[in-house]
């Protein structure tokens, strides 16, 4: 029997372990990634084939999906073939607003419900919690018959307006300001400061990361709605992206290429925002997840 | 010299209002009123079509045609089937989540990567996987009759969006593809983070493999995240799926992947029955709010745990 520990042995061992774990690691890593962008790359070269050679497929099975030849004609005919450009405008019209008016407002109501003092102040915001929890569905159906007695179904109006004044953007920057300190607030209130001074030059600024989270949330999700829109919209000129594509589709069901095209024309700005703002999505995140 | 001045608490309780004004306008307009006038819809027949417009009330006629309407229950029945793809999808973050809170280069990239799905999920990715579940010349089918001809078996993909016991499953897989390495994915890093390192050191010194030290130690430090997720995806599940059916099944195959909420539309947009529209969205409202109740109830328990 022998007793004798090789401690060289071991440590060798315990590396060749970790070795293969790293390795093990990184493999499942890999394969995960390839499987979240498989999907988008099809997607790039489909769009880039030409319509027959999406149906075929002649080719050994691993470069298959590469077109042969680059049909970038597919992009413009996509811009052609429906009044994308129009759409497009459209949806950067509306995101925009909806994104300033949410942003801004909800500015105003979270300064007013963390700094300011009035009567009322704490039922009101109980108020806004409550309904953070109503689905949209149940306010869905009242809205558009106040908007249809208002005479402003298929107008931008009726996309923009109902998206501005969500409750979850007040308490998301409500949340933040509570975080801030109060005393450079005070010594701008003994200099005689404004409470719009305070909250434009103090507040604001001090609150940055906290807007460009929200104003990141909002662009996002205002760009990628569907069903409002396709609810109020009804003429085509007056599309945004995504109800504009599902009209693509219903009306070029099977023009894969030009399809494809188009989708990736849609999530591009996605995907740019996505890349350049990303602390500001997992920041905004991990603020949701504390929330509870 | 002001000969009139105000006190301050008068002057902080007009800036208040001032501020607050603007949203709360938007929010009497756009959210209480709506809220109180669909609980009022429910009881009543709306016709907007019909000149002049019917809104006549009819008690709780709306709710016992709920009750009785097999249509109903069936996709209120699609709507937990679809839900089953939420333990796929919290697991898989979690997955995600722990190899990437190994010491491995490349992080951001690959938390990139795992984030494109759910940040384009939208239209855009529906009609791709529109394309991909293709029965004909979808990437799936060509890819498993192509893994027949190297087994020399006769496989054969299902026609994953016209067959009705094959949508939902599509569905789903799709589902899981897009959420898995999304919001899930960070808020459980954001918790693996927050363990504290020393439990594990303790847990080494006690002789446990990594496979105990994450029973022991990581599972349950980490249970108010998954609580967290559970229950948010479970809300957000009873009012999802308009979006994907609408644009890749229309909510068929004989109405296999319809959902409540694509109920609610129907009826109340396609089918002029606003009335039984908001009807069902107070159902809906009243599973959620039961949820949301439990939610609170138990995470108050779950904080206390620190």
């Amino acid at each position: 029997m022998d007793t004798t520990l090789d401690v060289k042995k071991l440590a060798r061992d315990e590396r060749r372990k970790k070795r293969f774990e790293k390795i093990g690691l990184y493999l499942f890593a890999s394969v995960g990634a390839f499987t979240m962008i498989a999907p988008f790359l099809w997607m790039v070269a489909t769009s880039l084939k030409t319509a027959g050679e999406v149906f075929s497929y002649q080719k050994p099975w691993w470069y298959d999906w590469i077109p042969t030849s680059f049909v970038w004609q597919n992009y413009v005919k996509a811009w052609k073939v429906v009044p994308f450009a129009r759409f497009y405008l459209n949806s950067i019209f509306v995101v925009v607003l909806t994104t300033l008016g949410q942003v801004t407002t909800s500015a105003f109501a979270a300064y007013a419900f963390a700094r300011l003092r009035f009567p009322g102040r704490d039922k009101i915001f109980f108020a806004y919690l409550a309904t953070m929890m109503i689905p949209g569905a149940v306010t869905m159906i009242p809205v558009f018959i106040l908007l249809q007695w208002l005479g402003w179904i298929d107008s931008y109006k009726a996309v923009i307006l109902p998206g501005i004044f969500t409750a979850y953007g007040t308490f998301m920057l409500r949340q933040f300001f509570l975080t801030l300190p109060k005393d450079l607030e005070d010594a701008a209130k003994i200099d005689g400061c404004s409470y719009f001074g305070i909250f434009w030059r103090i507040l604001l600024p001090l609150s940055k990361p906290a807007l460009a989270t929200l104003t990141t949330f909002t662009f996002m999700g205002s760009w990628m709605n569907f069903m409002w829109p396709l609810v109020v919209l009804n003429s085509h000129e007056k599309f945004t992206l995504p109800v504009g594509l599902a009209y693509f589709q219903s009306v070029h069901n099977t023009d894969w290429t030009l399809l494809m095209a188009g989708s990736l024309m849609m999530i591009l700005p996605i995907l740019l925002l996505f890349v350049f703002n990303q602390r500001y999505f997992v920041e905004g995140i991990k603020l949701s997840g504390i929330k509870g | 010299m002001k000969s009139f001045e105000l006190k301050d608490t008068t002057k902080e309780t007009l800036a208040g209002y001032g501020f607050l004004m603007p949203n709360f306008i938007g929010f009497i307009i756009f959210t209480s009123l709506p809220v109180l006038a669909s609980l009022a819809l429910s009881f009543m027949k709306v016709d907007l079509i019909s000149l002049p417009k019917v809104f006549a009330f009819i008690g709780f006629e709306n709710f016992r045609q709920l009750v009785t309407d097999p249509y109903f229950w069936k996709y209120c029945w699609n709507t937990v089937v679809l839900m089953g793809a939420i333990p796929f999808s919290i697991a898989g973050s979690l997955i995600l989540a722990l190899a990437l809170n190994q010491k491995i280069k490349g992080v951001v990239f690959f938390r990139t990567i795992y984030f494109l799905p759910s940040i384009c999920s939208g239209v855009a990715i529906y009609v791709l996987w529109r394309l991909i579940y293709n029965s004909d010349f979808g990437v799936l089918n060509t890819l498993i009759l192509k893994l027949g001809t190297l087994l020399h078996l006769p496989l054969k993909g299902p026609n994953w969006l016209t067959d009705e016991a094959w949508a939902k499953p599509a569905l789903m897989i799709m589902n899981v593809w897009q959420s898995v390495g999304g919001y899930n994915m960070i808020l459980y890093l954001a918790a693996l983070q927050g363990v504290p390192r020393d439990l594990y050191e303790a847990a080494e010194i006690d002789g446990a493999n990594n496979w105990q030290k994450f029973w022991a130690v990581t599972w349950p430090q980490i249970s108010p995240t998954t609580f967290f997720i559970a229950t948010m995806s479970i809300i957000g599940g009873f009012q999802a799926g308009f979006d994907p059916a609408y644009i890749m099944t229309g909510g068929g195959p004989n109405g296999a992947t319809t959902t409540i909420i694509y109920y609610i539309y129907n009826n109340a947009f396609q089918w002029q029955q606003m009335g039984y529209a908001a009807a069902i969205s107070w159902f809906l409202f009243l599973v959620i709010f039961v949820i949301t109740l439990i939610k609170w109830k138990v995470f108050g328990k779950l904080v206390h745990y620190y």
